[in-house]
């Protein structure tokens, strides 16, 4: 089974909003909601500058399905994380549970009124039949039941954002990393937790041996 | 007396307790439903005209679909896709 994830790879993505625009065009999103955006750290730090798409992460154990009060999220088997406008109440609950700010609200009144609440859907439509005009007036296009991958990876110009099946993606990722020959720094322990580089590895004690000598 | 003020102390704990339990997340699809909700499976529909791109599966054919995007998918390795 499937478990369809995105992956943006920090060393490639060059902020140039293709991902946003191409979400924005796919779904028709409206003014002021984003699904997808750009965060770019250390901006103008030459050699420092890193930026990474994001948006709902279809997590394998979702905040957003944990909170909602109405019980709106549900994820299908490709593990995508969908929600039911028709029963959204639009309370919030899931904006604060999530760590990548996924969920967004349209502003729906002249005094801010927040509406239903909008996501990234994967391009996977919604509860509406598939590939119907209610679903894309609610969800967006439904690319995965045309068979194609989220518009915002496809688009990607230097293929930084990576969307599909984890496994499928890890893989790709894993072989542009030995290709880079960027060594063991790339990965692991001492890229995660800020080890020096050149810090020597603490040294493993040989495993006591049983039996007979 | 303090029996049944006992049971209904033990029910209403229970009762209270019940709202602490977390919601489970497996994807579930019965009867048209996930977890409740209606959506139909990805694989539930026919494919696009040839000229839209969009592969080739029978309707109903979960393997068939899985394949096409998998060829979707290893079609983002730019490194496969250009040296071979």
């Amino acid at each position: 089974m499937a478990r369809m994830k995105f992956l943006c790879d920090a060393e490639r993505c060059i902020e140039c909003n293709g991902c946003v625009t191409a979400c924005k065009n796919e779904n028709e999103v409206p003014w002021g909601v984003n699904r997808r955006r750009v965060v770019t750290i250390n901006d103008g730090v030459v050699g420092a500058e890193k930026s990474i798409s994001v948006a709902c992460m279809h997590c394998s154990d979702a905040p957003c399905m944990a909170v909602c009060p109405v019980d709106c999220f549900y994820r299908t088997d490709d593990g995508v994380v969908l929600h039911d406008k028709d029963l959204c109440i639009g309370c919030g609950y899931c904006f604060y549970a999530c760590p990548f700010g996924a969920p967004q609200f349209p502003q729906a009144g002249a005094f801010g009124l927040r509406g239903k609440m909008d996501k990234c859907t994967f391009c996977a439509g919604g509860p509406e039949p598939d590939r119907s005009d209610a679903e894309f007036r609610k969800y967006g296009r439904n690319r995965l039941a045309e068979g194609k991958l989220p518009a915002c990876a496809e688009m990607c110009s230097t293929k930084a954002l990576l969307g599909g099946d984890g496994d499928v993606i890890a893989d790709i990722y894993r072989e542009r990393v030995l290709r880079r020959g960027r060594g063991a720094d790339l990965w692991g322990w001492s890229s995660a937790y800020g080890v020096k580089p050149g810090a020597q590895p603490p040294v493993q004690q040989p495993a006591p041996t049983r039996g007979k000598s | 007396m303090r029996l049944a003020l006992r049971l209904a102390l033990l029910l209403a704990a229970v009762l209270a307790l019940v709202a602490c339990s977390e919601k489970e997340q497996v994807a579930e699809f019965k009867r048209g439903k996930y977890q409740g909700k209606p959506d139909n499976q990805s694989w539930a529909n026919d494919p696009l005209p040839a000229e839209f791109r969009g592969g080739t599966w029978a309707k109903g054919d979960r393997t068939a679909w899985e394949e096409q995007i998998k060829k979707r998918q290893l079609a983002q390795h730019e490194y496969r896709r250009i040296y071979q």
